[in-house]
């Protein structure tokens, strides 16, 4: 009797919890008092059923150590001219190494003086003759190039976060995935195109040099000077209102980079009212914009970004307290968006898309209709055909289904699961299993009964045969489920995890409640026969 | 009120040749539509690629589709899915560009412009790197291994009691795929291999209770898989979800007869091998076909009503379902009576050549 007392107490009480679970997602808002204890937790849905776009990235890592080599390499050359220690060449190799190339091999314990006491993160790897000069290999540490690329990785997932911070989605999911790759889920995302280029861009802003004395070559195979290079850049004519692509020549050589601003903003210009980005630099970077721009007055300084020119203004006067201005032909909107990128930071190494999925709204709305009408049909029909050809056990069995599958939705909202289209199939097949388990428990009662036990006797061996059984078919399913939850990914997960949740509930719902429910009949109110 | 007689008793066994002739014969119609297709019709998920889901509200066919977008999808494979009232077509390429969200807005263009305004939508669009294909399709199968390995250790331990000999099998056998894996062995190979040996390690070492399982859970598979091959349909994510829980839930009904063979076994020695299963099989076939009967009417109406992004999925669990009944009647417990004829055999000769 006790015994029975305490089983229903229990079965009560988790009947109270689930329901508590799942008010929130079904009521909008929480009434006021209420709001401090009841949990907050919604059932998410999974981007099959909100629309949205799931992207995987890879951070091309290893870009981002050549980017550093090449830096290396630059600042080389330079302490070697200080130093006057003569050299042919400094540029990268191959790999993560840097070639030096000098007419002869006198000056090269200076050049192993200048590298072991300015960058330590070089090593000398050998040196050869060739018909050039004297060719000297430095190669980066292997430790060092590990570092660059988890920072590189580490950089780009915060960066990305950043920028889609700003763009204004609800509820995004950024996280890295395995060793270089990163996953975006934007649920609800009215615009992915946009979203995509706001991700994908690298947003390298570079300030050069324009080299005013030589004009763009007619041909693609035409040289240009030492230290130049061509770029293309754009320009909107405001007489026709049309963007014209030209090419500009430039000298390589970057003076300044977007790493020292602090701030982006979109203006109006007064004369034109076109967009223009206003930026704000960091106080070293606004000393350095001062060094530049006083020694390139009158010249042409060109914003680069990205390798396209956007403007090449003419530096007027020297420029200090740290503004800048970016004018182009914008629209408004890509304006802000370069706002945001800016002030986002750049990305350390570009992003390749390995994967991109974007399921419209229409059809997210639609599987889920489809999914809950399927669900509820067949979870009508096996309702009526449980007690149809069990009886009032049969409607005990129902209830057990219902409270299945109730602490099925709570349990997901409890533990912050995902719900998707699979997982909706899930919770239908839980419906199909979770009266497996009634069947057993009647179909050995009723062969008890056969046998000639009484009633009570019958519920007891029924029961206590058949658990095992149960709970070895719901283990076997349960493996599968852990399974796939380990291999899988998105939709598949979200199916694993309503599986896994709904076959521990059913272990409670079949066996406990039911049995409760029984026990309660027999002993309390004292039912002499069973209908079943 | 009663579907099945309560004192039913049909000559499973006696049939048992006949049911292994009846699904010999649709393995075998599996694997030659497997030759005949040259494989399995892997969805972008595996294959990597590019999918479109597009939703007409005229009726129309591929061919139309594909004139209306003639040179952007050039060698791609068009299909009707879901039911023909939808109306909802999968657009189909290998290329893999990023400019996806450029690629589904020019297909939906250029199909407004052929079909007239709102008569075509974009519902949905996939595109899978070729990495991204190929680290799937290698998930795809460790997925399936350890489920059945798992599955194994746990069959094993709980009809035979041999945790310690299935254990050990287990191991070896991970151990055994980890070495020839790090050798570099295809995959597939490396897990069909792995398979054949636990089947064998189940004969040797007498585990007659797993291999009926293991046997039983390949039939399914094979048979499921099979008639996806023959009609053509991808084999998606989705797909190898429903076969990992209809091997799950083939287990569980196994299981059941298995366990009630054990209990009569239980009540006395002098029994008949051949009539202890009959009487199992017939004790539990009451609650076998409802169990099934139950979840393939639920998963009826998913196929049904479900829409068309888990139609695929249902059809998959419908024909497993339906299989893996089938499996637990006839092919589970014969596979018992096989393993118990033949290593009878062995002492009943020794008998004779002892008393003479």
């Amino acid at each position: 009797m006790k015994n029975l007392k305490w089983r229903a107490i229990l079965v009560a009480a988790i009947l109270l919890v689930g329901i508590v679970y799942l008010v929130p997602t079904f009521t909008p808002t929480l009434p006021p008092g209420w709001i401090g204890i009841l949990p907050k937790d919604k059932i998410h849905l999974g981007l099959d059923l909100q629309g949205g776009m799931h992207l995987v990235l890879e951070v091309e890592a290893n870009k981002a150590v050549e980017n550093t080599v090449d830096r290396l390499a630059e600042e080389l050359k330079e302490r070697l001219r200080e130093a006057r220690v003569a050299f042919s060449k400094v540029a990268r190799g191959k790999k993560y190494d840097i070639e030096v190339l000098m007419p002869d091999a006198q000056q090269q314990a200076n050049l192993r003086e200048i590298a072991d006491k300015n960058f330590p993160v070089l090593k000398m790897a050998g040196s050869e003759t060739t018909p050039e000069g004297m060719m000297v290999q430095l190669v980066m540490v292997e430790t060092e190039v590990d570092h660059i690329r988890k920072l590189a990785i580490a950089q780009a997932l915060e960066t990305i976060r950043n920028r889609i911070d700003q763009f204004g989605v609800s509820e995004p999911d950024i996280r890295p995935e395995g060793e270089d790759r990163i996953m975006v889920q934007l649920p609800g995302i009215k615009d992915p195109q946009r979203a995509l280029a706001l991700i994908g861009k690298t947003a390298l802003l570079e300030f050069k040099l324009v080299d005013e004395g030589v004009t763009p070559p007619e041909t693609k195979e035409a040289k240009v000077p030492a230290g130049d290079k061509v770029y293309p850049m754009k320009h909107l004519d405001r007489t026709t209102g049309r963007t014209v692509e030209s090419q500009i020549v430039l000298q390589d050589k970057t003076l300044m980079t977007g790493e020292y601003i602090t701030d982006a903003k979109v203006s109006l210009d007064s004369q034109y009212n076109a967009p223009y980005v206003s930026l704000e630099f960091d106080p070293q970077g606004a000393r350095i914009f001062e060094r530049v721009t006083a020694a390139n007055v009158k010249k042409r300084m060109a914003i680069v970004l990205d390798g396209a020119v956007y403007s090449a203004p003419v530096i007027q006067e020297k420029i200090s307290g740290g503004r800048a201005s970016i004018t182009g032909s914008f629209s408004m909107e890509e304006a802000r968006d370069l706002a945001i990128v800016l002030r986002a930071g750049a990305l350390p190494a570009p992003v390749k898309i390995l994967e991109q999925r974007t399921v419209g709204p229409a059809l997210g709305q639609d599987s889920i209709s489809k999914g809950i009408l399927a669900s509820l049909i067949g979870g009508l029909l096996v309702i009526a055909f449980m007690v149809v050809y069990y009886k009032f056990a049969g409607l005990v069995a129902d209830f057990a289904l219902a409270f299945n599958v109730l602490l099925v939705l709570s349990g997901m909202a409890a533990f912050g699961a995902t719900l998707t289209l699979p997982g909706i199939a899930g919770i239908a097949l839980i419906i199909g299993m979770a009266v497996d388990a009634n069947v057993l428990i009647y179909e050995r009662i009723r062969e008890e009964l056969r046998l000639g036990k009484t009633p009570k006797a019958a519920l007891d061996a029924g029961y206590d045969k058949a658990t095992l059984t149960i709970i070895d078919a719901n283990v076997t399913t349960l493996i599968a489920a852990v399974v796939l939850f380990q291999f899988g990914t998105g939709p598949i997960r979200g199916f694993a995890v309503t599986l896994t949740i709904g076959l521990v509930a059913n272990l409670f719902t079949a066996i406990v409640v039911t049995r409760v429910i029984f026990d309660y009949l027999m002993i309390q109110r004292h039912i002499k026969t069973l209908s079943i | 009120m009663e579907l099945i007689r309560p004192d039913i008793n049909v000559n499973f066994v006696a049939f048992r040749y006949k049911a292994f002739l009846i699904s010999g014969f649709f393995i075998l119609l599996g694997l030659a539509a497997f030759v005949w297709r040259g494989g399995l019709n892997l969805g972008v998920d595996f294959a990597g690629g590019t999918l479109i889901q597009v939703k007409f509200n005229k009726a129309t066919n591929p061919e139309e589709i594909r004139g209306a977008l003639k040179d952007l999808i050039s060698q791609g494979a068009i299909q009707q899915v879901g039911a023909s009232s939808d109306q909802e077509y999968l657009i189909r390429t290998d290329l893999n560009t990023p400019e996806l969200q450029n690629l589904s807005q020019t297909v939906e263009e250029k199909l407004t412009a052929a079909y007239g305004e709102g008569n075509a939508t974009v519902l949905r669009a996939e595109m899978v790197g070729p990495k991204v294909g190929h680290d799937l399709r290698q998930k795809a199968l460790y997925a399936i291994y350890y489920a059945v390995l798992f599955i194994s250790i746990y069959i094993s331990g709980r009809f035979e009691f041999k945790w310690g000999i299935s254990a050990v099998m287990v191991a070896v056998l991970i151990v055994g795929v980890y070495l020839l894996e790090a050798l570099g062995i295809n995959v597939t190979a490396v897990i069909i291999g792995a398979l054949l040996v636990t089947l064998i390690l189940c004969w040797v070492l007498k585990l007659p209770y797993a291999m009926g399982s293991l046997l039983s859970l390949i039939h399914d598979v094979l048979i499921t898989a099979g008639i996806f091959i023959l009609l053509d349909k991808e084999f998606t994510l989705e797909v190898l979800a429903a076969l990992l829980t209809l091997i799950g839930f083939s287990l569980n009904d196994t299981i059941v007869v298995f366990d009630r063979i054990r209990e009569t076994l239980r009540k006395g020695r002098n029994q008949n091998f051949h009539d202890v299963i009959n009487a199992s099989v017939n004790q539990t076939l009451s609650r076998t076909i409802l169990t099934s009967g139950t979840v393939v009417m639920v998963v009826l109406c998913l196929f049904l009503f479900g829409g068309t992004v888990i139609h695929d999925f249902s059809f998959a669990l419908l024909i497993g379902l339906i299989s893996g009944t089938y499996s637990t009647i006839f092919v589970a417990s014969p596979i018992l009576i096989f393993f118990e004829d033949f290593h009878k055999k062995r002492p009943v000769r020794k008998r004779a050549s002892s008393s003479s």
